[in-house]
């Protein structure tokens, strides 16, 4: 009992980093409908800018690791938003494929000017927050564990606060459900997009922060993996819904961390995958997704 | 108060409107009939900017708005209904309203409008909490006239209000399209399909035939053209 206390626990906290990842994927498609496979990579730059502040601000403090948190977050909202507006908006009138074989060149650039610049050998990522471990019953619960699912759960409960409850969440929708009606309420779709572009790459900052916590050692090319995990997650759970996406990374990280903790832990990516599979042989629209029928 | 010049607007070889004028005094209502593919919804979207023309200008309010982005033209006081309706499905009836007034500032003034978008369609009110997709079709055609209105417009554009409607419902929103232009003094740019009905509401009509005016003149006289009763009135 204590072993699947404990499993849960690590596959939550690794499930939330997914969420948090796939909520990026899943924004960018409600508003562009496409994949935007540099999404990782911001993520990868988000544990970099966190590796090059930690020089600056001392290590093992509250304050210095929400600092550093927070500055990752506003660095690579400023990156997507550049992103959208070199890479994708020329390109709005395109069809659909050449923003996905861009999205997919704009992944490169990002993974080989971090090895030029990064350098391509792993780093060692500094304990940015106090690390300390709680014990309780059996279970062993670390700072850095807790920490992931705290901020994990902090943003997410805003961003579905900004989604639902403010104008530019509400245009969000909107631009996503009917782009052509947004621009006849006078919404400059082009900011809207802008803005989610922001919002999803922040989002993806913190997931970089919060994964090098727990996986400490960062390489330019460490947002593949958990970059494809995270775009299963956003599939998973319903591409385009924002609950899904949430819903699905904490599926694939529970399921993930419980098959790694078994004999078949060879197979863990298999085996996550196969799931998907099967979910969506059952729901082809993902878990929370739904073909809408509009009533004429 | 709209005046549209000689406008030219094709889809990439094929021509969809063959340069038309015609002008919009405030105040009235007017409308624009023809058949499928005439025209009407290319001039709308041209008029609210969806559609860039290949030539010819549209003014409004004395500034031509032919190049301002379709975005920034709503804040001029020009609003339209699309074909469609184009509701937002997934929003509630409140937030589609909401959504309506994305321009508006003044708090008192957006809810003075909702006050007045539930007075003309009572109907909404009763609704406001329920996801717009799940409307009948004629509540979708008062949800995307509520939102227009919203929008604090000073002249409406309606294209096909009455597409796929039930009949008993068509009436009702004609009355009221009637009513927001005696008791607002909103300008309408009525399109139809339904051409009786739209002469009967309307003071001035525009007959498009395959991108061009084929016919002009007040609706009452129109309604008497032998030509035209024999084409669009059914006998």
């Amino acid at each position: 009992m204590t072993e699947f206390l404990q499993q849960l626990l690590n596959g939550l906290s690794l499930g939330a980093i997914y969420a948090l990842i796939a909520l990026g994927y899943t924004m960018v498609y409600g508003v562009l409908r496409f994949i935007n496979f540099a999404h990782s990579d911001v993520f990868m730059v988000g544990s970099f800018v966190g590796y090059y502040m930690g020089k600056l601000i001392p290590e093992g403090t509250l304050w210095g690791g929400l600092t550093i948190l927070v500055g990752s977050m506003m660095a690579c909202a400023i990156l997507g938003m550049t992103i959208e507006r070199l890479a994708y908006r020329p390109l709005r009138n395109a069809p659909t494929l050449n923003v996905l074989i861009t999205a997919i060149g704009v992944s490169l650039l990002l993974e080989y000017t971090g090895q030029v610049f990064f350098g391509a050998a792993p780093r060692n990522f500094p304990a940015i927050f106090p690390v300390t471990n709680f014990h309780l019953g059996g279970l062993i619960i670390s700072s850095n564990q807790l920490m992931v699912i705290i901020v994990s759960a902090i943003l997410m409960v805003v961003l579905q606060l900004i989604v639902f409850r403010t104008k530019i969440g509400t245009a969000m929708r909107a631009v996503s459900l009917n782009p052509k009606a947004a621009v006849l309420m006078g919404v400059n779709n082009d900011v809207v997009i802008s803005f989610t572009f922001g919002l999803g790459s922040a989002l993806a900052a913190a997931g970089g922060i919060l994964y090098a916590l727990n996986y400490p050692s960062i390489d330019p090319l460490m947002g593949v993996m958990p970059g494809l995990k995270a775009f299963v997650a956003a599939i998973l759970g319903g591409i385009g819904n924002i609950p899904g996406a949430a819903l699905g990374g904490l599926i694939l990280g529970t399921v993930e961390t419980f098959v790694a903790g078994s004999q078949w832990s060879t197979y863990k990516d298999a085996i996550a995958f196969a799931i998907l599979i099967i979910i969506l042989l059952f729901r082809p629209a993902g878990l929370l997704g739904k073909f809408t029928v509009e009533k004429v | 108060m709209l005046k549209v010049s000689d406008l030219q607007v094709s889809y990439g070889a094929i021509s969809a409107l063959g340069g038309i004028s015609f002008e919009i005094p405030q105040g009235s209502i007017v409308t624009l009939i023809g058949g499928n593919g005439a025209g009407k919804t290319t001039t709308l979207r041209t008029i609210s900017g969806l559609l860039r023309p290949k030539s010819g200008s549209v003014t409004f309010l004395g500034e031509d708005i032919t190049a301002v982005p379709a975005h920034k033209i709503v804040a001029r006081g020009l609003c339209h209904v699309p074909e469609g309706r184009m509701i937002f499905s997934n929003l509630s009836v409140d937030e589609n309203l909401s959504m309506g007034a994305y321009l508006q500032t003044d708090k008192a003034l957006i809810a003075k409008n909702r006050d007045y978008v539930f007075s003309v369609f009572p109907r909404l009110k009763e609704r406001i909490k329920q996801m717009a997709g799940t409307l009948s079709g004629g509540e979708q055609q008062m949800l995307a006239i509520g939102r227009a209105l919203m929008g604090n417009p000073k002249f409406l554009m309606l294209d096909e209000p009455s597409l796929g409607i039930a009949p008993r419902l068509i009436s009702t929103i004609f009355e009221k399209i009637v009513e927001i232009n005696k008791s607002h003094g909103i300008t309408i740019l009525l399109v139809e399909q339904n051409a009786n009905l739209a002469l009967e509401v309307s003071r001035y009509a525009y007959v498009l035939e395959t991108g061009r005016i084929a016919m002009q003149g007040e609706s009452q006289k129109l309604r008497a053209d032998p030509q035209l009763k024999a084409t669009y009135l059914g006998g």
